[in-house]
């Protein structure tokens, strides 16, 4: 019964009306809006709000166990700064996890990427914002540490210790990022918290230990281990000045284990169907 | 204006969107007709770039949406008024929506108002919503940013009764003014009121597009008899075109007085016999996308839709 109809509408759609638009085209978002409002869409829940209020807070309770449990007459800022750093280093890359994976546990993606059709740029806004967390968090911490160390010696009435160079306190960060970074990738890779939350903690708490045996049954493994094992190098930068060998060997894990995965991971997301 | 070409999407063997094309014009609201699983989100999906289409093209205002430059200011998208952060407050979300499109604070509380949500349901968060109040809030993320385009998932749904007039009013408006609107729902009542132009879809296949008038117009007469089936197949021995539908009804392609005389020639006690008008709709949906149906209807159809 619509034969007719369907024809007219084909030759139609072929050939469309040659105004389509009313009103001339608005000009392109611009990245910073793009970013800023990346950076609310993380505070603005009550479960954002305190995953980054728990910086601060795991912070202040890492620095008074350590000034009320230590043995303060020996507490430097390095003591300080190993305590605020464990907590970061787990509350950071779920950070980085969550900011990609909350867009699909709570499907915001539909809204984010209707309004911002380049998610290449909402995933680069999402990595900035991320990193700047990241340098912040660690600032905020080891500054509450940095209290810790000045309450401790005014405590004991001995000099603080501030035992910790610009370069020391730059591996730390750069050692937190790496960790983020990884968080990041994983959420890419699996655009779910759970597994990638539980991922991180294999990728981090089993696969040392794997490793670890791995090097005690094998030679070869526990020599070569630093150039596969991220972890090995990483953890190098809390607390040692690396030699060019263990840089090379850096750079190399962070290419295999984040680097890899945060291309396979954003291409992904580029090419997946948002439902 | 929305200019659909060619749209072709298929899942591994299953072919979701078939060889697509149909174009929603400014000034008219287009309804976009189909059983569930028919085809309807995957397109708008597509429409919107959210899905990869594996041939074929969308142009939405002549370009493709992932052209537009501010895509909210020119496009108004509502695909899933759940798929909304629940711990976000109503109000923060359409905050959100403003800032990305660079619009001005006061927007969001003149949009709360025109979506009839009321400052304390607008502090509130989305979880607590029903499902009608996330309809309200999506639809005023939809017009935030004052679009020339809406295109609309089943925008009706989880509205009350009070709600459902208000949308229809809502984008009656939207289209007098000169903007496109393309709506899809399954509530055929909703859209026989609201839309000028109807494409339905089954199976992934348009199987008619044109205004509403001219569909409904095609629909012909309505006799209702005890026995539709051998109602229908009396008509046929008179030459006319006809398919029993449900309940005895039977839709057939010729005038009252034709479809009387040859029902009363058989022998046939004719329980009701009116212009398919108002039914209409329903029962063009219901043989046009009988192939497609889920639940067979009680329709022997013989596709004199197909033609």
């Amino acid at each position: 019964m619509n034969t007719t109809t369907l024809t007219e509408h084909a030759v139609e759609a072929v050939v469309p009306a040659e105004t389509p638009r009313r009103r001339p085209a608005p000009s392109r978002t611009p990245f910073r809006r793009v970013q800023y409002v990346e950076l609310r869409k993380m505070f603005d829940t009550r479960s954002g709000f305190w995953l980054m209020a728990s910086i601060v807070i795991t912070s202040v309770i890492a620095t008074v166990v350590t000034v009320l449990a230590g043995d303060r007459d020996t507490l430097t800022f390095d003591s300080f700064a190993a305590a605020v750093g464990s907590p970061m280093s787990i509350i950071l890359p779920i950070i980085g996890v969550l900011a990609v994976t909350s867009e699909w546990s709570q499907r915001t993606s539909l809204t984010t990427f209707t309004l911002v059709p380049g998610r290449s740029r909402v995933l680069t806004a999402k990595l900035a914002n991320t990193l700047l967390i990241g340098f912040l968090g660690m600032v905020i911490a080891l500054g509450v540490g940095a209290l810790g160390n000045l309450v401790c010696s005014m405590i004991t009435g001995v000099d603080a210790q501030w035992d910790i160079s610009a370069a020391t306190f730059a591996q730390i960060v750069l050692a937190n990022e790496l960790g983020m970074l990884l968080g990041f990738a994983l959420g890419l890779l699996f655009r779910s918290s759970p597994a990638a939350i539980v991922g991180y903690f294999v990728v981090n708490l089993v696969l040392p230990g794997l490793s670890g045996a791995l090097a005690s049954a094998q030679q070869w493994w526990a020599d070569n281990a630093g150039w596969f094992d991220l972890n090995q190098s990483r953890f190098l930068l809390f607390d040692s000045t690396l030699t060019g060998q263990e840089w090379a060997q850096l750079g190399v894990t962070t290419a295999l284990w984040i680097v890899l995965p945060l291309l396979v991971g954003t291409r992904l997301v580029l090419r997946s169907e948002v439902k | 204006m929305i200019t659909v070409e060619s749209l072709s999407k298929s899942y591994g063997g299953f072919t979701a969107v078939d060889d697509v094309s149909f174009v929603a014009r400014p000034g008219r609201v287009t309804g976009f007709l189909g059983p569930n699983g028919a085809g309807k989100s995957t397109t708008m999906r597509v429409m919107v770039g959210l899905t990869g289409a594996d041939s074929g093209e969308v142009r939405v205002l002549g370009r493709r949406f992932a052209d537009l430059p501010d895509p909210g200011r020119e496009v108004g998208v509502l695909l899933d008024a759940s798929a909304q952060h629940a711990g976000r407050t109503g109000r923060e979300i359409l905050t959100i929506a403003a800032l990305t499109m660079g619009l001005p604070r006061t927007r969001v509380d003149e949009m709360l108002e025109r979506v009839s949500l009321t400052p304390d349901e607008a502090s509130r968060r989305v979880r607590n919503y029903s499902l009608g109040m996330r309809q309200r809030l999506g639809i005023g993320t939809a017009l935030l940013g004052d679009p020339e385009v809406l295109i609309l998932d089943e925008p009706a749904n989880g509205l009350d009764p009070a709600g459902i007039r208000w949308m229809r009013d809502l984008l009656r408006d939207f289209a007098d003014q000169g903007g496109t609107v393309l709506l899809s729902s399954h509530l055929l009542h909703e859209i026989e009121v609201i839309a000028d132009d109807l494409v339905v879809i089954g199976n992934g296949r348009i199987v008619a597009q044109g205004t509403k008038d001219e569909l409904l117009a095609g629909a012909g007469t309505l006799v209702r008899a005890a026995d539709g089936t051998a109602l229908a197949a009396a008509l046929g021995a008179a030459g006319i075109a006809a398919r029993p539908t449900s309940a005895g009804a039977v839709l057939a392609e010729a005038d009252l007085t034709r479809v009387g005389q040859a029902a009363f020639a058989a022998g046939i006690a004719v329980t009701e016999l009116r212009a398919a008008d108002g039914a209409g709709l329903e029962e063009m949906f219901l043989a046009l996308t009988a192939e497609s149906q889920r639940d067979t209807v009680t329709t022997t159809t013989t596709q004199g839709a197909a033609a």
